[in-house]
């Protein structure tokens, strides 16, 4: 079943093409990792996919109840947060506001959400402490849990290990696969080759003027796959 | 304890002293989400913009409030814009319409006026400012920013923390930047004519910047500010009375006193847990 299917959409910045004609679909439960050189337009891609930024033409639409605002996002760390102020609990709990309507605080129904959801990404013990003193590995975990609590459908990672070390990076790939096998959707721009083919199983090739979209397996057997894993194998 | 009594026995003194306890209140609470989203420019831009209005509006002789309030709410959202998207980078955009503002307000009072006392007023403040209907409208406005703040504290932190995922998660972020833009436009206009329009600003950054020195999540952080403003005003207010000192000088004198505290205090402890 198809969640998201995206029309031959295009994206532009004033007058510059960001993004030209591309169509895909993400299938629910699919591990999709979306690849290309940078400028290919992932970054404005993923901006269309949020609803940060409209299709200059081309439609993206949503099925099986899946609205925009239940993506959840997992973005690269700004500038801002290096020195914010907030415990873990505050960040992961902010995660719930798209589910509450007006309502103006949190009531035990968040607050179990956010409990639930770090204890799922072993971060319950990180709870009160604060966030900008964490490694880079637990703050992404972080920042995952409160994607998680704006979400039980389909989670969107925008370069997840980036700046993180080689134990780090892997057990969050580790722990990215586990929510995906336990049913939620995952779209994850990447820039690690080998890891996007090792976990995922559709992948998204944007470049200039070709794009690839299909399963993994016919990824690797693709002249761009082998072009991009040349390295590798 | 004398002196406080004293204070106390002048009305003009009790209405000074509300109306800074309120604006600080409000500044503090604002000044965490200005200062954590990099807008700590916007304050001081908007209270050149409130120097510009007053001299206006004492040139057509109407009542300064009805004159800023409008005039600066405006230009926050204005401020808003240019530093979201523009070809005009935020902090540059930010110097233009504050020097702008600044010029148009001494060319406005040398014509009508002349430079006189008024002008000095205006830049540093004067306690003697405030008038009844002034206390009145302060308080209303401070209760409505207080509420709002209140109201609003959850999704202020989520917009400050990361307006991308706000925005993706279908919080609207821009109508919230707008609200905390429009808050921060009443408090400045408030508080500029006590605090003066070079030293209002300081109110906004101030105890936010303090408490981060020590204070590690969001809540504590915005909690420490409100207190630390609050005693930094009255403290700064006695002592303005006691050493006839002018009030808002006096107020951010106090604030910088209290901020080398907490960055001492915050150097050791983050020492100790250093080792």
């Amino acid at each position: 079943m198809s969640l998201i299917e995206c029309d031959n959409i295009s994206f532009t910045y004033d007058t510059k093409v960001a993004l030209k004609d591309l169509s895909f679909t993400v299938d629910s439960k699919d591990y999709l990792c979306i690849v290309g050189e940078n400028g290919a337009g992932k970054t404005t891609l993923m901006k269309g996919l949020l609803g940060l930024k409209s299709v200059s033409s081309g439609k993206i639409s949503f099925y099986e109840n899946l609205k925009q605002n239940e993506i959840g996002y997992l973005p690269q760390q700004t500038v801002v947060q290096k020195d914010f102020p907030a415990s873990v609990k505050e960040v992961v709990l902010s995660g719930c506001l798209n589910k509450m309507g007006l309502r103006p605080f949190f009531m035990s129904k968040e607050k179990e959400l956010a409990k639930k959801n770090m204890k799922l990404l072993g971060i319950e013990n990180l709870a009160n402490r604060c966030y900008r003193e964490l490694s880079g590995g637990q703050q992404q975990r972080v920042l995952l849990a409160r994607a998680l609590c704006a979400t039980q459908k389909v989670l969107l990672l925008d370069e997840p290990v980036t700046g993180l070390d080689p134990v780090a990076s892997n057990s969050l790939y580790e722990l990215i696969s586990e929510l995906n096998k336990s049913g939620i959707t995952i779209i994850m721009v990447s820039h690690d080759i080998e890891k996007a083919v090792k976990y995922s199983n559709k992948m998204l090739h944007i470049q200039k003027d070709k794009v690839f979209f299909g399963t993994t397996e016919e990824y690797v057997k693709s002249d761009l796959g082998k072009r991009y894993l040349g390295g590798v194998e | 304890m004398e002196v406080i009594t004293e204070i106390f026995s002048h009305s003009f003194m009790v209405r000074a002293v509300i109306v800074g306890l309120l604006v600080s209140l409000c500044a503090s609470l604002l000044g965490v989400s200005l200062v954590l989203k990099r807008y700590s420019m916007i304050g001081d831009g908007l209270s050149h913009v409130g120097f510009g209005a007053l001299a206006i509006a004492t040139a057509l002789n109407v009542a300064p409030l009805l004159v800023s309030i409008p005039i600066v709410v405006i230009s926050a959202f204005l401020l808003l814009r240019i530093s979201e998207n523009s070809k005009i980078k935020g902090d540059a955009g930010i110097a233009l319409i504050s020097t702008s503002a600044l010029a148009i307000g001494v060319i406005v009072i040398s014509m009508s006026t002349g430079m006189n006392t008024d002008v000095h007023n205006y830049m540093f403040g004067s306690i003697l400012a405030m008038s009844d209907s002034d206390v009145i409208l302060s308080i209303v406005l401070s209760i409505v920013v207080l509420i709002l703040f209140i109201v609003f504290y959850n999704r202020i932190f989520a917009v400050t923390f990361d307006e991308n995922f706000s925005k993706a998660t279908g919080l609207r972020a821009n109508t919230y930047n707008m609200i905390i833009a429009l808050l921060t436009a009443l408090t400045i206009v408030l508080g500029m004519r006590m605090m003066g329009s070079l030293l209002i600003s300081s109110l906004i950054i101030f105890p936010a910047l303090t408490s981060m020195r020590i204070c590690k999540n969001f809540k504590s952080v915005v909690i420490s500010s409100a207190i630390i403003s609050v005693i930094c005003f009255f403290i700064g207010i006695v002592a303005s009375y006691s050493y006839d000192t002018p009030v808002g000088a006096s107020v951010v004198v106090v604030n910088i006193v209290v901020f080398f505290i907490y960055t001492i205090i915050g150097l050791i402890k983050g020492n100790i847990k250093g080792r």
